[in-house]
């Protein structure tokens, strides 16, 4: 049972919700949408729940016409990125909701609504108001009640964006072993998420959205090695990748007075206007290296995020340790160059570490 | 500081009461004197300061024959035009309310706004300025001086009140919740009977209220549209009023008038403040 689209699009004003949007979701596999905000990721899960109608193209499902269908015969799920529950019902009656709406036997219902309780850890909540539960509890009501309509299509719209940092790290461990329990086995999963760390973590197939246009397709590791265009690894990477406007010449690459010797997989390119793109993680602080001035630092979990500067060349570095800085400090780093890419003037890859040539 | 805030807060609170009480002591303390009580000078205590008697009410409900004014017919018309016009404006502003909240709707230039506008701007004129309309109105089906046109009039000023709260109402009911009820299986309607609507008690009981409190206290428009057949009470009321004011009566019947009001209050009183859709969003 494949979930098809053709070109869709949805332009409400004068942009773009969804441009030309095609894709071809199989049964039993996972979906990530990646995009930043306002990319369209929840225009595009509407659409596909039947909340919106595109302007333009096709959805099928299963065979069938998907657009000529309502909402409420197309048995999917959703779970928001706000926590939406019903708040007049407690989290039983908000679970067995769907049932009951299907005219399911109450003992059926009963059994189902506890089963969906246990998967999501709410067991002996049953009877509390909506309104008595934390937003991490609110929120796996939400994800138990799509869990229980065994839908055929389970849309999640970043579920996890509204939660603090410690309830995300656990809520979607608890997704990755949800998914990975034969929950997908009959179903198609999309999940759109702003943060690549998720895409990578549940490791499905991923679809790179930007101003509603698919932008790359492929696996997590895929998009992560050999991202096809300097957004895509702006999109697929936080801090995002920085960007060095650098001259390749007799194998090496020159900018801001630097001079590294290019690696193997940059050093026959000799193009004009050339870009380097080097993950944060890959630039390294080094008592021989390059004197950059720091222009904040931030302290993010147990990482830290220098913001420096040199010249024109402004770029993010991660380290993996707390460390204070101040704005103004000097600091030396090295660039693993051998991780960098290079995309060209028009921002296509032109070069990956990885291998791949223009996605 | 704080002593001074909460000596202000209650100052402020008893000086309040008793200026909204007041009255009613005086009425009810009127309403058991007779016309030498009245005009005897200035007196509060019942069996103190007067000797207190029940003609003032007994006259509220002896037939005209037996020289009572018998208020209670036109209580009873009062209480059925102003339920049966509330309840009517509620279902029907509510669907309208609901409707202008969730859909887009496009005529020319007018759009939603101007059409909930459309709806208060009934109450924002002068209720003079309608009133030779709705007497030709009337007059035009054969409905004057009867309860079935003082329902119709009741439900165009009504009904502007249900559709101004609960448009807000509507509005601050997330859409997601009627989306969450379309995917979970139901159809529009059923995801408005069965979600939305359950979670817009607190703005039903605060609509009903005003469409209760501004029927029953209407003179104006009753005063106009009937004559003889139909009699409401807040018209009654006043014509009580003879060559002599009977101040015994007219208070018994006041105090009588506001009752089903007070009622309604204390009981939606306690309702208001039960549920809320506080969990419904974060």
């Amino acid at each position: 049972m494949d979930l098809v689209a053709n070109n869709l699009s949805y332009k409400p004003g004068d942009q773009y919700h969804l441009n030309e949007v095609s894709f071809n979701f199989k049964e039993g596999n996972l979906y990530t949408i990646l995009g930043r905000t306002l990319s369209g990721k929840t225009t595009l899960l509407k659409t596909i729940a039947g909340l919106l109608t595109p302007d333009n193209g096709e959805i099928e499902f299963d065979g069938k016409n998907f657009l000529k269908i309502p909402v409420w015969e197309r048995n999917v799920a959703m779970v928001y990125q706000q926590f939406i529950n019903y708040p007049h019902l407690n989290v039983f009656e908000n679970i067995a909701f769907p049932l009951k709406q299907r005219k399911i036997n109450q003992s059926i219902i009963n059994e189902k609504v506890m089963d969906a309780l246990k998967s999501v850890g709410l067991l002996g909540y049953e009877n509390r108001r909506i309104q008595e539960l934390s937003g991490g509890q609110q929120q796996r009501v939400s994800l138990a009640r799509s869990l229980v309509k065994n839908a055929k299509i389970l849309l999640l719209d970043e579920p996890l964006v509204n939660l603090d940092y410690k309830l995300r790290e656990q809520l979607r461990e608890e997704f990755k072993n949800l998914f990975s329990k034969g929950l997908a086995d009959k179903s198609i999963l999309i999940y759109s998420t702003t943060d690549p760390r998720e895409t990578m973590e549940l490791n499905g197939e991923v679809i790179v959205l930007d101003e509603g246009k698919v932008l790359q397709v492929g696996t997590a590791k895929e998009i992560f090695e050999n991202p096809n265009s300097l957004k895509v690894a702006e999109i697929s990477n936080d801090p995002p990748m920085n960007i060095i406007e650098a001259k390749i010449s007799d194998n090496h690459i020159r900018f801001e007075g630097i001079d590294l010797e290019a690696p193997q997989h940059l050093s026959k390119l000799t193009e004009d206007g050339l870009k380097i793109g080097l993950r944060s993680s890959d630039i390294e602080l080094n008592e021989n290296g390059h004197e950059f001035e720091v222009e904040l630092a931030e302290i993010s979990g147990s990482e830290t995020l220098l913001h420096l500067k040199r010249g024109d060349t402004k770029i993010i570095v991660s380290i993996e340790e707390v460390l204070n800085f101040k704005i103004h400090d000097k600091v030396k780093i090295n660039f693993k160059v051998d991780r960098a890419y290079a995309f060209n003037a028009n921002g296509k890859l032109a070069s990956s570490p990885f291998g791949g040539l223009n996605g | 500081m704080d002593k001074l805030y909460i000596f202000l807060k209650y100052f402020f609170i008893v000086v309040w009461t008793v200026f909204v009480v007041a009255p009613f002591l005086w009425a009810l303390t009127t309403s058991f004197k007779d016309f030498q009580s009245v005009n005897g000078g200035v007196t509060y205590i019942p069996w103190v300061d007067f000797e207190p008697n029940l003609e003032g009410w007994k006259v509220l409900i002896k037939s005209p024959a037996k020289g009572g004014v018998d208020i209670i017919e036109p209580y009873f018309n009062s209480m059925f035009v102003t339920c049966t016009a509330s309840l009517i404006s509620i279902i029907l502003g509510t669907l309208s309310a609901y409707a202008l909240s969730r859909y887009t709707f496009k005529a020319g230039f007018v759009k939603n706004n101007d059409i909930t506008f459309f709806f208060i701007s009934q109450r924002i004129m002068p209720p003079i300025v309608l009133s030779i309309p709705f007497f030709l109105f009337l007059s035009s089906i054969n409905l004057l001086d009867s309860l079935t046109g003082l329902i119709v009039v009741y439900i165009v000023l009504l009904m502007p009140i249900a559709v101004w709260i609960m448009v807000d109402f509507f509005n601050k009911v997330p859409r997601e919740i009627d989306e969450t009820a379309l995917i979970d299986g139901c159809n529009p309607y059923q995801a408005f009977l069965k979600v939305v609507l359950p979670n817009s008690i607190p703005g039903l009981i605060v609509a009903g209220m005003f469409c209760i409190i501004f029927g029953w206290i209407d003179f104006f428009f009753a005063f106009i549209l009937t004559f003889t057949e139909v009699q409401l009470l807040p018209v009654k009321i006043v014509a009580l009023n003879s060559s002599v004011t009977p101040w015994w009566s007219l208070s018994a019947s006041a105090l009588v008038s506001v009752a089903p009001l007070i009622i309604v209050a204390f009981i939606v009183e306690r309702y208001l403040s039960k549920g809320n859709l506080s969990g419904a969003i974060k």
